[in-house]
């Protein structure tokens, strides 16, 4: 079944030297699957995932066939319209939590304070299932958490924190914006671990925007392969490793390797024609 | 090269006193390439400013080429120990073009022939004199890193101290990177001590490593053993169970 | 037209052959960013013909304005070869209108050359050296920064005397301490940065990384700041020669110009209204370029786009 279908988006920015086109042309659907975004900074991945909830900031354009959410042309809503679905029914998780949680509130007040707005209930019934929430991503001391200042947090803390919160509203969609690159490894395994667990268990459509091909590889359903805002391949996540194109192979050699150790690593030879070439389509 | 023995660093004083590195002893010889591994906290990167004096307050026994350290450090120790930063977005300065950036240091260094030698020095790096007269914001994350290596260098440093050069690079701009600093170990002579969480990273480039935990160095050993998987201590196994795997 | 182009090109282009080719072109980008800025634009371009006005006073200036014609006297708006009126002395409105930018402009000068500077140099020092230097450093500045402007100028310019030099004197020493406040607070930030930490590692002393480090980066903030508080020095000045403390009678200061009209304001509003509305086109004028300048000049931007 098919959750979001997305087709031909673009996304520009106007400068002085002309329109800059960050994505050129994407289409793709998504499932009820864990879909990963690969590319290096500057391919449009994270642009594709703001464009998505028409999170590009003025003077940006996005420009798109559709995007639809089952029935509904996102690309037709209105402003107001959008904001419902912003968080409601496609939620999205950054990079760093240090900056998209309030310095200033206590976690327990955040979460509290995004279940009301979502739903209309006593804030004791809020409080029990922020706790709830908590609980849910394997945070254990749940009680202290709420009562906590953000900067108390430690960096997976905070990103668990702010799963937590983006799962509240029971989202259809989560988009998630290199979640995991600011922490530490073994940290990096629970958060998705708890991310894996949730999308299951809810049927949600994860999109999972990451510079990391391993990352990727492991822990996705399928893999778009993005290049100068052009999905250059395709492919099943399980089969990164045997992918086709030049630059997904270029990214996959100059990878330093423990078991495979070399003198010097593979430097990627770009070539022009990779970014002339039509965008592959991400359809299924 | 370097000898660091029973290294304590702390930050703070009375009850704000956080301890970051402690104990720490590891010596790394001439010409090696010596990693130091651990997770975000784990007081790899505060060994590298006891090194170079931007933390102050340390206990122990640090001594570069023989030559033991006290508090302050003179002009000749920054002519022989030099560092790359992690961030290299955040280490050049904004508003000063490349010629200034490498202009300034070697005049620091006392050179002369500054113009022969920035030039010099831009194709070291594999930039080129046309990237002299950019700024910072011309430049992509690679070519900055490759204009803060240049700034390390100019000074002709033995020791060069490298703390997570690559990790906010792209992994096609990490290889450039790294095999850039492969070859100037070579032509130059150089003593590489690098900090990093990357398990691999660390296996390319270096011989030896230790891997520390909360401060304290768990474990020291050749790659050879991280490279056959024979971790001795848990913690050691565990982070490598975990690079592997991701 | 082809060498303009070229021009435009040389100047746009992203790989400078020289120093001065680098720095004229970032110049020229910071130019190009303040000109999309219409208000901006509007601000500089009164404070241009401010400039102008003071420069060539003697040619466009009607009459004298110092003559006095006693039998001319309040003559009210567009009467005829008085187009502003003339004041209770029956001099010229027109003239002494534009005789006065010579003083505002000196005014606002010469402030702007003492206070910024002064505060800098506290501030930076104050914010790199940082223990008990800082302790002092701040510690004084708060104390100016209790009193009120216009009553410490005051007893300033009562201490020293009244007249323009003292009242800019005056105003000066009323105007640093904010500006060493963001200083001091522009460097915390920039003393914890990489670079600062690269260049330290170079053997920098605390002298070149102080004035080629740390000012470059405080220096934009704090033009901005004073675009933003000319205003107020102006009306400051205006106040003081109001209260007869700054520009002595028959200097044609604008705030002494309303102080002298206060006298006939029910009768004939223009003698004091006029240099009123000068006061406030150039206040107006000096703000609107200091909005535009802090988009270009923030450093928070780094330049980039």
């Amino acid at each position: 079944m098919t959750l979001l279908d997305v087709e031909n988006l673009w996304v520009k920015f106007p400068t002085r030297q002309g329109i800059f086109e960050a994505v050129r042309g994407v289409s793709f659907t998504l499932g009820k699957e864990r879909l990963g975004i690969v590319g290096e900074s500057g391919s449009g991945k994270s642009m594709t995932g703001r464009a998505i909830l028409r999170l590009i900031r003025k003077p940006g354009i996005v420009e798109a066939n559709h995007i639809r959410l089952h029935e509904t042309d996102l690309m037709k809503l209105t402003e107001v319209e959008m904001r419902k679905v912003r968080g409601q029914r496609i939620s999205m998780v950054m990079q760093d939590p240090k900056f998209s949680l309030n310095p200033v509130m206590t976690i327990g007040d955040q979460i509290m304070e995004a279940y009301l707005l979502h739903n209309n209930t006593s804030k004791a019934q809020a409080r029990a299932k922020s706790i709830e929430m908590l609980n849910a991503v394997s945070i254990r001391d749940a009680e202290r958490v709420m009562r906590a200042y953000p900067h108390e947090m430690s960096g997976g803390m905070g990103q668990r924190i702010m799963i937590a919160m983006m799962l509240i509203p029971d989202p259809e969609i989560l988009i998630a914006d290199e979640p995991t690159s600011a922490l530490d490894v073994s940290v990096q395994r629970q958060v998705l671990d708890i991310m894996d667990a949730l999308v299951k268990e809810r049927g949600m459509g994860l999109i999972f925007i990451s510079h990391d091909l391993n990352l990727v590889s492991e822990f996705c359903d399928r893999v778009l392969i993005m290049y100068s805002g052009r999905i250059v391949e395709v492919c099943d996540a399980d089969k990164l490793h045997q992918a086709q194109h030049p630059y997904t192979r270029g990214l996959l050699n100059s990878l330093p390797r423990l078991d495979a150790p070399r003198k010097r690593l593979e430097v990627l030879q770009r070539d022009d024609n990779w970014a002339k070439a039509d965008s592959v389509s991400g359809a299924v | 090269m370097l000898e660091i023995e029973n290294l304590n660093v702390w930050f703070g004083i009375g009850r704000d006193r956080v301890d970051a590195v402690r104990g720490a002893s590891f010596s790394v010889a001439d010409g090696e390439s010596f990693g130091l591994v651990g997770e975000s906290g784990s007081g790899k990167s505060t060994i590298l400013k006891a090194i170079t004096g931007l933390a102050p307050t340390w206990s122990g026994r640090i001594a570069v080429d023989g030559q033991e350290l006290g508090r302050r450090r003179d002009r000749t120790f920054y002519k022989s120990v030099q560092m790359v930063f992690q961030d290299p977005y955040a280490s050049l300065h904004p508003r000063h073009s490349v010629d200034q950036v490498l202009s300034e240091t070697l005049h620091l260094h006392g050179f002369r022939d500054i113009d022969e030698r920035v030039v010099q020095l831009l194709e070291d790096v594999g930039l080129g004199a046309r990237f002299r007269f950019r700024y910072p914001h011309q430049l992509s994350g690679g070519q900055r890193q490759r204009v803060a290596i240049a700034r390390a260098l100019a000074g002709e440093p033995k020791l060069l101290l490298l703390d997570e050069p690559t990790s906010a690079l792209d992994v096609s701009v990490q290889a450039e990177i790294l095999n850039l600093l492969a070859d100037l170990r070579e032509e130059h002579g150089l003593t590489y001590l690098m900090v990093s969480h990357d398990l691999p990273v660390i296996g390319h480039m270096c011989e030896r490593l230790a891997v520390m935990k909360d401060g304290e160095i768990v474990e020291v050993m050749d790659v050879e053993k991280l490279r056959q998987m024979k971790a001795e201590h848990p913690y050691s196994k565990a982070l490598l169970a975990a690079s592997v795997a991701g | 037209m082809s060498e303009t182009e070229t021009l435009r090109a040389w100047l746009l282009t992203d790989t400078p052959t020289s120093r001065r080719h680098a720095r004229l072109s970032s110049f020229y980008k910071g130019w190009l960013a303040l000109r999309s800025n219409t208000m901006a634009m509007f601000g500089l371009a009164i404070l241009v013909l401010l400039g102008l006005t003071a420069v060539f006073a003697p040619f466009l200036a009607p009459h004298d304005a110092f003559a006095q014609d006693l039998g001319n006297r309040l003559q009210p708006l567009g009467s005829d070869g008085n187009f502003l009126g003339t004041d209770s002395l029956g001099r010229d409105i027109l003239s002494r209108l534009i005789y006065g930018s010579r003083i505002t402009l000196y005014i606002v000068l010469l402030v702007a050359m003492i206070a910024p500077i002064a505060g800098l140099l506290v501030g930076t020092i104050a914010g790199y050296v940082g223990g008990w230097v800082d302790l002092v450093l701040m510690r004084i500045t708060d104390i100016f920064l209790a009193f009120p402007r216009l009553v410490l100028a005051l007893a300033f310019v009562a201490a020293l005397g009244a007249g323009i030099e003292n009242a800019v004197l005056a105003i000066s020493l009323t105007a640093w301490p904010p500006y060493a406040r963001i200083a001091r607070a522009e460097t915390l930030t920039i003393r914890s940065s990489d670079y600062i930490s690269a260049i330290r590692l170079q053997g920098a002393g605390p002298l070149r990384i102080i004035t080629k480090h740390v000012w470059p980066l405080c220096i934009s903030s704090l033009i901005v700041r004073v675009t933003l508080d000319m205003a107020g020095i102006i009306l400051a000045a205006a106040g003081l020669g109001f209260l007869g403390l700054g520009a002595q009678p028959p200097s044609p200061e604008w705030g002494a110009m309303i102080s002298e009209g206060r006298r006939f304001i029910l009768d004939h509003w223009w003698v004091a209204t006029v240099p009123g509305l000068a006061i406030f086109t150039v206040s107006l004028a000096f703000n609107l370029l200091g909005d535009g300048l802090r988009d270009v000049l923030d450093p928070k931007d780094g330049g980039t786009q």
